[in-house]
């Protein structure tokens, strides 16, 4: 049986949040047309006897006061609820993804038209909390920000090399230590070989 | 690792005919081209797979061979693994795509309890064995814990299916194929480093290579080298080395069929040479060496000169930046080529 109708038998007070490459429009090259039928997500959770609702994703608003909602229910009720978030996925899939092959820039543009962000700062800007100047501010900030942290990370090295090991378990099991010590010995022998000054060394290791 | 990668170019057998320059996914797709024009039956699906694949190697199949023999699936593997063993018990050849081999394990139930022990449950009254999945695996340089899996560790635990791994263009065509037409359920897992990396002249027509077949790739007498995929070429580096450095003469075997393996070939030659070495990106405990080396040890156990020497991913989830320091490179192969000849 699918996990969200065990969720409901077991009173678990689990949100399920339908959006992402689930409901954005696409997974990958593949729209939502041909993952499956029926009416969407929403239905599926319904089917369950789960309590759903379906929103408008880019409303932010919307979103808040659903979850708030959904959450009460959850924890009061102690039952699954299940939001599905329409919403679609403007950018490529991942900087591997050209995503001209398989939609048009013509229903790109059309959705960007619709994105959370442009339409909270249009809301922002009618009610006289935003305008040009400062937006101009806050991005500027928020890119040297961005900057900053990035040169700053840049600069910094790696964590040591023994973190390749830890955290298999909570505790190093002994054959582990066998094959830590054996790396550290040939990494050592072969220094030259590999990128070993990008990472800490392991006694300034934090 | 990955920007040292170089692969050298085979040349195919003559009597396989015309060839021409093709990179990995390129000879991929000439094998999924000749399934479908010459077996009527046959059709592809996965995700993504219409309009041409993550890694291009369904690129144009859909064009030619209409939206009902070429089409993408749902998100779902599981789905794509049993809706694949139904078209195969019900008589067609089905060539189902996973996109990564990391993403195989929700079909894992579908491949080992239903696909593996359809023919055997039903006394050979029913089959799947039209059945063929492809994946990509391995390690790529950045793909870190869920886009450089080897899993052919478990599935060679599973009786009942093949799984098959091609070192270059030319081999994976013929492999493909041949698991296409063979009549059991194969798993054919794709090196996704090579995809573009590897490019060799590759016969254009409909040719197979032989499963549970293993191949002597390189000749030599006084060390065994046993890997597959990707890793065979980083061996034939270690050829050179040994050569160079140690005046060693290394014979280099790629296995290409995991399951099931050509074992005779390893035998003659470690029984020739005394030595052994096989090495996987998979991790060492319970990886497919694990396998080799036990049965050496007991058909070749009087010819051995030293233990066998398993050079591979460490215990870990494969990792992302540490990925130079976890994977079997010709260093660490080196190492244990000279604890070979030292013992």
């Amino acid at each position: 049986m699918p996990m969200p109708a065990l969720t409901l038998l077991l009173h678990s007070t689990v949100l399920f949040y339908s959006s992402g490459n689930r409901n954005n429009g696409y997974a990958i090259s593949t729209p939502t047309s041909e993952q499956y039928r029926g009416d969407g997500i929403a239905s599926r959770a319904a089917g369950y006897g789960i309590s759903t609702i379906r929103l408008d994703g880019n409303d932010v608003f919307a979103v808040y006061n659903a979850t708030k909602a959904a959450r009460e229910v959850c924890i009061k009720e102690s039952k699954p609820v299940l939001i599905e978030a329409m919403t679609y996925r403007i950018g490529d899939h991942s900087t591997s993804d050209d995503s001209t092959t398989y939609r048009t820039t013509k229903e790109v543009h059309q959705f960007k038209q619709d994105s959370p962000i442009t339409r909270l700062n249009t809301y922002l800007v009618k009610n006289g909390l935003w305008d040009p100047d400062k937006e101009t501010a806050y991005r500027e900030g928020a890119k040297r920000k961005v900057l900053e942290a990035f040169h700053g990370a840049k600069d910094r090295k790696k964590p040591p090399i023994s973190d390749l090991m830890t955290d298999v378990y909570d505790r190093m099991p002994a054959h582990l230590e066998r094959q830590a010590a054996s790396m550290r010995r040939h990494v050592n022998m072969y220094s030259e070989q590999y990128p070993v000054q990008d990472f800490l060394e392991e006694d300034k290791a934090v | 690792m990955a920007s040292a990668l170089s692969y050298v170019p085979e040349t195919a057998p003559s009597d396989f005919g015309e060839t021409t320059k093709m990179n990995l996914f390129q000879s991929i797709n000439s094998a999924m081209d000749v399934a479908l024009a010459t077996d009527p039956t046959a059709v592809i699906f996965g995700e993504d797979v219409a309009f041409g694949g993550v890694f291009r190697c369904t690129v144009g199949l859909a064009d030619k061979y209409g939206k009902d023999r070429v089409f993408n699936t749902p998100l779902c593997e599981q789905g794509i693994a049993g809706f694949g063993i139904g078209m195969a018990v019900m008589g067609a050849t089905a060539i189902a795509e996973i996109q990564f081999a990391d993403y195989i394990y929700p079909a894992f139930d579908q491949i080992v309890n239903e696909a593996a022990k359809y023919r055997y449950r039903s006394g050979n009254l029913f089959d799947c064995g039209r059945l063929t999945m492809r994946a990509p695996c391995g390690a790529v340089g950045h793909g870190a814990l869920y886009h450089s899996q080897s899993p052919e560790a478990f599935f060679a635990h599973v009786p009942g299916i093949k799984v098959v791994i091609p070192r270059g263009p030319i081999q994976a065509k013929g492999l493909l194929l041949a698991c296409i037409k063979d009549d059991n359920p194969c798993i054919f897992l794709e090196p996704k480093i090579l995809y573009r990396a590897a490019v060799e002249h590759v016969p254009v027509g409909d040719f197979t290579l032989p499963l549970t077949s293993a191949e002597v790739v390189v000749e030599g007498k006084d060390v065994t080298m046993v890997a597959w995929g990707t890793q065979v070429q980083v061996l034939r580096e270690v050829c050179n080395m040994a050569q160079e450095k140690l005046g060693v003469s290394c014979e280099l075997i790629d296995l290409r069929t995991i399951m099931p393996w050509d074992s005779e070939t390893v035998i003659k030659s470690v029984n020739k040479t005394g030595r052994l070495l096989v090495a996987h990106e998979a991790p060492l405990t319970g990886g497919f060496a694990a396998e080799i080396a036990s049965t050496v040890q007991g058909e070749c156990f009087l010819h051995l000169e030293a233990p066998v020497e398993r050079v591979c991913g460490y215990d870990t989830p494969f990792p992302h930046i540490f990925e130079p320091f976890y994977m079997p490179d010709k260093w660490r192969c080196f190492e244990a080529i000279k604890k070979l000849i030292n013992y």
